[in-house]
């Protein structure tokens, strides 16, 4: 832990540079040295220093200069001056320009070691008070799982039941089904919910960027790289990486994302040092994966490698039941955020809601009460609020019921489902809204091959 | 086989070289040498302090050591230093091939008590242990009988046992081992 929090030590007396580092060192702490102010800033501007040793008195830029400095490129930093000779006069400068402390050197060693302790314990609270924010405005979210569907929740119950797990977890479904809000479930359920969640838009970068997104990159390891940057599996160490989109990472990528599953290393971007980590990998796809391993584009081993797990989330309109609640529960959030007094949403728009078809699913649903809600003059959202929608739920509502025995239909629908779901069963039945030995038994019936 | 040297530097008993010694025959399974004493070098006495810097003793411990010295071990009565820090115990290069243990706040004397052999021999044992696991890459351990945890004072040297946990004794067989 102690080598992710590195400290500087800046004099431009070697020996004092060369004995405090070597102290340090012996703690197990990353200890860079630097003989003036100038070379002090270049390293300050290439790492995040936690403690900074500066001594007062030096030619050039002097201590409180650099340590001015220092804390106009890193305000996180804290600064302890050394010097030689106590006078009032400069403690009292060193502390107000923001010196954390100031010692009087040669002091106890006991001193500095629980000086470097209390400054250290602090930064680690500050980070975990950081993950403890974040980790609470997302548990907010994780209520937006609401149904009442009971595929829905007995993916819910999975996802309790794999929350400790380490294994892989593939979530596939449309866009807006909900795919990041179940991969955080499954994270703020289990052991690692105390460690990060990081969420990568896998399709939202292109491929160099990604690879230093995900992998991080050493200075210099192209144009603009001024620092090292710690990438988003190391960000993620002991938490859990979620991979939105990974249908859509590269060749190179997925190469590299094998190795990261089969061997929790890496290197960064123009590194030559392994980085070890223990992430969880939840990855989520709104392609058919295995029909991209049948043509060539996502490569079988690491589908198997993600595909441990697997969470299928059915669309919005396959779990109608749920719009209601899920209406209800947008319009009470997006009117506390908003400050808007909307009490409820009248009956003939709720049946306009559920007879839409949602292609954009929950997102979708969203977006359309927050839009409601801001345009809305009355206390209530009714039809009126949601015209823009009718002109789609009429037609559906307005779907022609051929004249064919009930049989039939059920048959016709069977084909169509299959059809749509490329006579992949499982997924047909999930659209069907049955269990799977329920279609076989149906196909059998009607003799439908497939 | 490359060897672990043992040298006084400046004046030291016979006893606490041959404890030192035999600290380390039983925890590294190194061949153990004994090197001519060394004179501590001039440049290291800092005459308004009147201790010695041990960053400048070390220096010269590497220098004089033979080719074939996988680690050098000093062993010294002089009270060391470093500029920011009022005294030392010892002192070593962490992954590197230096250690240097200062026997002068070992001894109850030096806190006005009477002379203490068997008292000495322990925490000199101690010391020597826990610079030797520097030169290892052992890092100061949390677990606070551990040899490797950290002492800033003389009761800190006491609290701990002549031994080194669990893991930082399986680290230490790991990595003598792959030398």
């Amino acid at each position: 832990m102690k080598k992710n929090w590195p400290i500087l030590v800046v004099d431009d007396e070697d020996v004092m540079c060369e004995s405090m580092a070597a102290w340090l060192r012996e703690d197990g702490y990353r200890v860079d040295t630097a003989p003036n102010g100038l070379k002090a800033l270049e390293l300050t501007k290439a790492t995040d220093y936690v403690i900074c040793f500066i001594d007062l008195k030096m030619p050039g830029m002097d201590g409180i200069e650099t340590m001015m400095e220092i804390r106009r490129i890193r305000p996180e930093a804290s600064v302890i001056i050394i010097t030689a000779y106590a006078t009032v006069d400069t403690a009292i400068q060193a502390m107000k320009e923001g010196a954390q402390e100031y010692i009087v050197k040669p002091c106890n060693p006991q001193e500095i070691s629980m000086l470097v302790s209390r400054i250290m314990k602090f930064r680690k609270l500050q980070s975990e008070n950081a993950i403890l924010r974040k980790k609470l405005s997302r548990q907010y979210r994780h209520h937006d799982i609401i149904t009442k569907n009971s595929r829905m929740q007995e993916i819910l119950a999975l996802t309790q039941d794999i929350a400790s797990l380490r294994s892989t977890v593939l979530i596939r479904g449309e866009s807006g089904t909900g795919k990041e809000l179940v991969a955080r479930a499954i994270h703020f359920s289990g052991s690692r919910a105390e460690k990060p969640f990081i969420a990568v838009s896998c399709a939202a970068l292109t491929e160099t960027l990604l690879e230093s997104e995900l992998f991080g990159y050493e200075k210099g390891a192209f144009t603009g790289a001024a620092a090292q940057a710690k990438g988003k599996f190391e960000l993620a160490d002991g938490g859990t990486i979620f991979l939105d989109e990974i249908g859509d990472i590269s060749g190179k990528l997925q190469a590299d994302l094998l190795r990261v599953l089969q061997e929790r290393r890496f290197y960064r971007v123009g590194g030559n040092e392994e980085v070890e980590v223990d992430v969880r990998i939840i990855a989520a796809t709104n392609k058919n994966l295995a029909e991209e391993v049948q043509q060539g584009r996502f490569r079988e081993d690491l589908y198997y490698r993600l595909n441990v797990i697997e969470i299928c989330l059915p669309p919005l309109r396959e779990r109608r039941e749920d719009i209601p609640l899920l209406a209800e529960h947008f319009v009470q959030r997006i009117c506390s955020e908003l400050g808007k007094d909307v009490g409820s949403i009248s009956g003939p728009a709720l049946n306009l809601l559920i007879a839409y078809d949602w292609p954009g699913n929950v997102r979708e649903l969203e977006n359309v009460i927050e839009r409601a809600i801001v345009t809305c003059r009355n206390g209530m959202l009714d039809d009126q609020d949601f015209a823009w929608l009718q002109k789609q739920a009429t037609h559906s509502q307005n779907w022609e019921v051929p004249d064919v025995p009930l049989d039939e239909l059920e048959r016709r629908a069977i084909i169509a489902a299959l059809e749509r779901k490329h006579g992949n069963v499982k997924e047909a039945s999930s659209a069907l809204g049955i269990d799977r030995s329920t279609l076989y038994d149906k196909l059998k019936r009607y003799a439908i091959v497939h | 086989m490359n060897a672990l040297y043992v040298v006084a530097i400046g004046s030291v008993p016979e006893p606490a070289l041959q404890w030192a010694e035999e600290a380390a025959a039983e925890w590294f399974p190194l061949p153990l040498k004994r090197l001519s004493a060394l004179a501590i070098p001039e440049a290291a006495y800092d005459t308004k302090r009147r201790q010695y810097q041990s960053i400048e003793i070390m220096k010269m411990m590497a220098q004089s050591a033979p080719r074939d010295a996988v680690r050098v071990l000093g062993i010294t009565d002089a009270d060391l230093a470093i500029p920011v820090l009022s005294f030392l115990f010892g002192q070593a290069q962490l992954n590197g091939p230096i250690a240097l243990v200062s026997l002068c706040r070992l001894h109850q004397e030096f806190y006005g008590l009477p002379a203490d052999l068997q008292l000495l021999r322990e925490r000199t044992v101690k010391e020597v242990l826990h610079e030797l696991g520097h030169t290892f890459g052992l890092t100061h351990c949390s677990q606070r009988e551990c040899a490797m945890s950290l002492a800033t004072h003389i009761q800190g040297v006491d609290a701990k046992s002549d031994r080194y946990c669990a893991r930082c004794g399986l680290q230490l067989v790991d990595r003598v081992a792959s030398l």
